[in-house]
């Protein structure tokens, strides 16, 4: 599950990682009060208003930009909420922006100079194990730096038997090129980080950058913050961090039926028993000259309000020309799902566009005679090659 | 004997009288399946499905001399049954449970290291040897013996590759479905290298999908050792796009070699002989096999 910046780092803060401060405002009435009541806090003068969406890339956007006055908090807001936000990370038509973050101003001058760092916390899945991902290249994108400079970024196993030991966050900062104060600070960021992580069940921490201030102290100016779902149970706190208006509507819809439904821009809707089968069949549209409107799992009992929420889910794209059902049939067999079908259909009333519908497993042959003789628009398939032919011929190929 | 297990398996379920368990220890059953008894805390000494019910795994080893167990308790709770299996001495752990935190399989993972046992999931339908045991939730009858081992990541798909190989007039040996979980017990080269050793297995299926380096890992060690049995591939997910997740925790494209495409190419690259449709494994198979 993603959450915003703001309370990503909210949680971070929980567990000792220093952050650069922020308060989040839904106005720019509220983006100014908060501005004040940041700078009674921090003694910034300047402040960042930040656009809050799931999507990384927001400068590039124009959702960050630095406002000097108060005044300026409130043109900048007001600028930013309500915006359609562009990033190279969102859908063309981008994001609506619901609210910003009003910052503290981190890059102020001091004795030293400024630096930015990469650093993230994850999953190394080859070998079961949370890594630390980092590197002395931060602000910018990190596959860049992948592509171009990879002896820059530095990974750090750890143990899942001790943790994080000290040895290794001391390499970590030895490695980032630095010393005395914001050393010492590095060390006790690195720590702190890999606490939370573990504290929060993470699935993915991105703090890009981590800034070391002209002042010597080491803070996250961002955090991309992914929790796994599996886990959520057990933090209730953070499960109501969900941000609905971020996903999308209909994949919220399906979530409420239990449907794993995933929204593509494709004009073939599929709904499928099992994620590997539903990804086959997708690629199956593909090769058969169509492109996928969706990934819909259905799941193991395919019964008739089952499949009819999941018709209307699909139907809900108005991209949609052409519907693949496909269900292998093992514990449940085909005839009751055929009659689902059926009955879920009669319930919706006329469907406009075509649907082919492939029932493999118990009972196929005589789920084909159901769906045959129903005298409903359904084109009924037994082997795959044959609902593959199908799409094929009412895509036109 | 085929892999992993087979008639002679003696198998115990976790989560007995629960009503997933129950279902497919029914099922089980019913195929013929060796099972000897299960675990259900606090209800030990009472019987279920004219079985013998243990309240702990280590009492059902010794009284059933148990070796084999197949694991439906729910994912708060999945971490521990697998890590009390391997320590009661099971050998083939099994674990059905989807949603089992990532924390908990870091956790239990690294308690296996250096045991004597091998897990199979989470989050799969099991395994299966036909005519021999069927540990797992899988439609039996679909699945009928010969000499093809198939390995995969998905349940269902995993039944449409059986039945188009036994619809080509071949068999299975056995197959796993080693689940499509970030952390899995039982990787894919670890089980093509089974079924490379296994003597009744003459040729391998091997279904993978978007995320994570497994199938290229599996691809490299056939090609290292010499491709000694033909394998047929397949990948779920050419269409998926970047950063979604397509229904298994683990099916996502975080970056280039997570794609379909860029693990197709390998395994391609390594000899295995990779089919773009899923309703070409089993005319793929055949004319392979010819």
């Amino acid at each position: 599950m993603n959450i915003h910046e703001y309370q990503g780092k909210e949680l971070l803060k929980r567990y000792g990682v220093a952050i650069q401060e922020g308060i989040v405002a839904h106005t720019p009435e509220e983006a100014v009060e908060a501005a004040k009541k940041l700078q009674e806090q921090t003694g910034t003068g300047w402040w960042v208003v930040k656009a809050q969406i799931h999507a990384g890339g927001r400068g590039k956007g124009g959702g960050v930009k630095l406002a000097k006055s108060l005044d300026d908090v409130k043109a900048k807001a007001s600028d930013i909420i309500g915006m359609q936000l562009i990033t190279p990370q969102t859908t063309a038509e981008g994001k609506k922006v619901h609210k910003v973050l009003i910052a503290q101003d981190v890059y102020y001058p001091g004795a030293s100079e400024t630096k930015e760092f990469y650093m993230s916390v994850l999953l190394d899945r080859a070998n079961a194990r949370t890594i630390v991902m980092y590197s002395t290249e931060g602000g910018m994108d990190i596959e860049e730096v992948a592509e171009h400079t990879p002896h820059l970024i530095f990974k750090e196993t750890i143990d899942p038997r001790v943790g994080l030991q000290g040895f290794q966050a001391r390499k970590i900062a030895f490695n980032l090129g630095l010393s005395g104060n914001a050393f010492k600070e590095m060390v006790k960021f690195v720590t702190a980080l890999v606490k939370a992580y573990e504290a929060t069940d993470a699935d993915m921490f991105e703090i890009n950058p981590v800034l070391k201030t002209s002042d010597d102290k080491i803070i996250a100016v961002d955090a991309k913050v992914n929790i796994d779902e599996n886990a959520l149970y057990r933090h209730g706190d953070i499960a109501a961090m969900r941000d609905t208006l971020e996903e999308d509507a209909t994949e919220v819809e399906a979530g409420e039926f239990n449907l794993n439904y995933v929204k593509l821009d494709g004009n073939v809707g599929c709904m499928v028993n099992g994620a590997g089968l539903a990804m086959a069949t997708m690629d199956i549209i593909k090769l058969a000259g169509g492109e996928p409107a969706n990934f819909l799992d259905v799941g193991g009992t395919a019964n008739a309000e089952r499949v009819a929420n999941a018709f209307n889910i699909i139907l809900k794209d108005p991209n949609v020309k052409a519907i693949l059902v496909n269900i292998f049939g093992g514990i449940v067999r085909c005839d009751r799902v055929a009659n689902g079908i059926v009955d879920a259909y009669k319930q919706i009333g006329d469907i406009k566009v075509p649907i082919i519908v492939r029932l493999q497993g118990t009972n196929a042959e005589e789920a084909k005679a159901i769906l045959d003789s129903s005298g409903l628009k359904l084109m009924a398939a037994v082997e795959l090659k044959e609902a593959a032919d199908l799409v094929k011929s009412v895509m036109g190929n | 004997m085929s892999v992993l297990v087979d008639k002679n398996s003696r198998i115990i379920v976790q989560g007995f009288t629960g009503n997933e368990g129950t279902f497919h220890a029914t099922q089980m059953i019913e195929y013929g399946t060796n099972v000897v008894g299960g675990v259900t805390p606090g209800k030990g000494g009472g019987s279920h499905l004219d079985r013998p019910i243990f309240n702990t795994v280590a009492d059902a080893v010794k009284q059933t001399q148990a070796n084999v167990s197949i694991i439906f308790v729910p994912p708060a709770f999945a971490a521990d049954a697998i890590m009390e299996a391997a320590e009661a001495g099971i050998k083939v752990i099994v674990c059905i449970t989807e949603g089992i935190p990532t924390q908990d399989m870091i956790q239990a993972k690294e308690y296996l290291k250096g045991k004597d046992c091998r897990l199979i999931g989470p989050n799969c339908p099991g395994v299966i040897t036909p005519e021999g045991a069927k540990v797992g939730i899988m439609p039996g009858f679909v699945f009928k013996k010969g000499r093809v081992g198939i390995v995969s990541k998905s349940g269902t798909l995993t039944y449409e590759a059986a039945d188009q190989i036994v619809k080509a007039g071949l068999g299975v040996s056995t197959a796993i479905g080693i689940g499509g979980d970030p952390i899995i017990g039982t990787s894919t080269r670890e089980a093509v290298e089974l079924f490379m050793n296994d003597p009744e297995t003459d040729a391998i299926v091997m279904i993978g999908e978007i995320g994570g380096g497994m199938e290229a890992e599996a691809a490299r060690w056939i090609r290292d050792n010499g491709n000694k049995k033909p394998v047929v591939g397949f990948i779920a997910g050419q269409t998926a796009p970047a950063g979604r997740r397509m229904g298994h925790a683990g099916a996502i494209v975080g970056g280039a070699d997570d794609t379909a495409a860029a693990k197709m190419q390998i395994m391609t690259d390594c000899g295995i002989h990779v089919v773009a449709s899923p309703a070409e494994i089993g005319v793929t198979m055949k004319s392979v096999l010819k």
